[in-house]
């Protein structure tokens, strides 16, 4: 059975993920504290990757950690050309990392990003959905979604999309039974106790309350994301024809 | 302008090896699906492993070439044939200015691979050319190439100019060039193929009788299959023990997720960095290309390996692509 061993610092699992990918797990659940042991984690084998790494992704709970196996074949000690597969090397390799992770690398200060929300009407369709859900009016579940402050935990699903918590439940609402076939990119929606934000058009089945004029995925820029990982993201109701003339006098 | 898209089939896209380093962004890694035809198409025409090729899916594809260039056909088999004759693949070939290359249908396989000495002209997205067609990114505009697309080729090395010679040797001479890497192409086309694989993280909360039928039913390529993943069809329909709330994690490639629907799906080159379903199993890196040559409706069988069989077919598949790279540099040096 391909169970994951577990780790003598802290509270750890390693799993492979194929031939080319070990997987961190530090829990299972959506907390910050472990979300920010992460992102530490991670920010730590940007800095000093291992030979033949290539690059890591991290997640809520977990960091997947991408390498290349010949070239950690390569760059094997002698201590390590005793062992008998190149996953047991990148797991050794992986464990040096942990009892580095200092408290004080976590508690660096959050970015705050405000992003620029267009709410309702065509922008946000679903914003009446959501209100008549919940019992409150539009006004509300506006003055709700764009009072409270959101952290990035993670990059995925899509380029520069982010992974939102601290979604008031207040506004809580379910997803739509059958996908919209396209999702424009800058919807701002919500489902279950989750918000969030497409970053490039896809199908999806969010209830969308309201569009940014902030384009999420730059790529070619560095980086390509607006936001990161560890990043607090507050938003900003703007009108209508704000959102229409946005980046114009720019 | 080196040559001009005339049809572009189903399906053809520019693709290197794909995107590495910005999967911390929700960039997906992308690049060919069949990694394998792809370096072995650039090798044979003098390329970098990791230069832009095209990749052409189920055939239909016609290109005129406006200049003499050296090319190489690797992967499926899709009838590939120059000025009215058969193109032999897995060689490098000499094409003159005026030609045509037209693909016909499948004989074998899904996807070819056509690489030209010096690479094709595109620019660098994030450190890659590939193709990523729901970012709109890289490849040729972002996109699918279009009938009338005109496509540019870099100004091929030393290597190209030497395969060149062994190519169109003076009058009189031998013109047949002998290598060829025809060892590399997935074989058997007609039955029914193995995928070997290893018990993913999440099998062992998998039914038993998921986990039986796993590795013994027969699974069809669903049409929906596409560059994220190959939708996988059969009568057992895979299901936990007892549902699992699960995070978002890192995915890679080879992946085989099990939904709530209970039908597999393999996470291929356009997969998304992260997921939240449920891992069944992982395919062994070597047998990628042989589930991106099934073509929808087509059927095979995973077959159970362990981690380190899987690690050591990977490390002996490296080795063979050595190999043909030491055997082409001592080809060209002997020139």
């Amino acid at each position: 059975m391909i169970n994951g061993e577990r780790g003598g610092h802290g509270d750890y699992e390693l799993f492979p993920l194929g031939d080319c990918a070990v997987l961190i797990r530090f829990g299972v659940v959506m907390d910050e504290a472990l979300n920010r042991i992460v992102h530490a984690f991670a920010a730590q084998l940007e800095e000093k990757p291992f030979a033949g790494m290539i690059e890591c992704t991290p997640a809520f709970a977990s960091v997947t950690v991408h390498y290349d196996p010949l070239a950690v074949m390569r760059s094997r000690t002698q201590a390590e050309s005793t062992h008998s597969t190149i996953y047991e090397t990148v797991s050794l390799r992986l464990r040096l990392y942990l009892p580095t992770l200092e408290p004080s690398d976590m508690q660096t200060e959050r970015t705050v990003v405000e992003i620029p929300v267009c709410y309702g009407e065509e922008y946000g369709p679903d914003l009446a959905f959501v209100a008549e859900h919940n019992g409150l009016t539009e006004e509300e579940v506006v003055a709700i979604h764009s009072g409270s402050s959101y952290l990035v935990y993670m990059i995925g699903f899509a380029p520069g999309f982010p992974y939102l918590g601290g979604m008031p439940e207040r506004i809580a609402a379910p997803r739509h039974k059958t996908p919209r076939t396209v999702i424009p990119a800058g919807s701002v929606g919500i489902a279950g106790n989750q918000t969030g934000v497409y970053s490039v058009a896809t199908p999806g089945g969010w209830q969308l309350i309201g569009r940014t004029p902030l384009q999420l995925f730059r790529p070619g820029q560095t980086p390509p994301s607006l936001l990161q990982a560890g990043a607090e993201v507050r938003f900003q109701p703007i009108a209508r024809a704000e959102f229409e003339n946005y980046g114009r006098d720019a | 302008m080196s040559l001009t898209v005339i049809r572009p089939g189903i399906l053809t896209t520019i693709q290197d090896l794909g995107r590495t380093g910005y999967q911390r962004y929700g960039v997906v890694v992308g690049g060919a699906l069949d990694p394998g035809a792809a370096r072995v198409a650039n090798l044979l025409v003098g390329n970098a492993e990791r230069e832009a090729v095209l990749e052409m899916t189920l055939g239909g594809s016609v290109f005129h070439f406006h200049k003499p260039m050296i090319v190489a056909v690797c992967g499926g088999d899709l009838s590939a044939e120059l000025d009215g004759g058969l193109l032999p693949l897995w060689r490098p070939v000499y094409v003159n200015e005026g030609s045509v290359l037209r693909l016909g249908t499948s004989v074998s396989g899904c996807r070819a691979y056509l690489a030209a000495a010096g690479g094709f002209d595109v620019p660098e997205v994030m450190g890659s050319r590939s193709t990523y067609l729901r970012g709109a990114v890289g490849g040729f505009e972002g996109r699918a190439l279009k009938a009338g697309d005109e496509l540019s080729v870099r100004q091929p090395g030393e290597n190209a100019e030497r395969i060149r010679q062994l190519l169109t040797p003076e009058p009189g001479e031998d013109a047949q060039i002998r290598w060829h890497a025809g060892h590399f192409a997935i074989a058997g086309s007609g039955e029914e193929q193995i995928v070997r694989a290893v018990p993913g993280t999440h099998f062992h909360l998998f039914t038993s009788k998921s986990r039986a039928a796993f590795f013994s039913q027969a699974f069809r390529i669903g049409i929906q299959s596409d560059r994220m993943g190959c939708r996988l069809e059969g009568p057992t329909k895979l299901q936990l023990e007892a549902p699992l709330e699960m995070l978002s994690e890192g995915a890679v490639l080879g992946t085989v997720q099990a939904p709530p629907s209970g039908e597999p799906i393999v996470l291929l080159a356009d997969r998304q960095t992260t997921g939240g379903y449920p891992r069944i199993a992982q395919v062994a890196a070597v047998d990628i290309s042989v589930l991106a040559q099934l073509k929808p409706g087509s059927r095979f069988r995973f077959e159970a390996i362990t981690r380190q069989e899987s690690e050591r077919l990977y490390l002996a598949g490296e080795r063979d692509i050595q190999l043909l790279k030491a055997a082409i540099a001592l080809k060209l040096r002997a020139i």
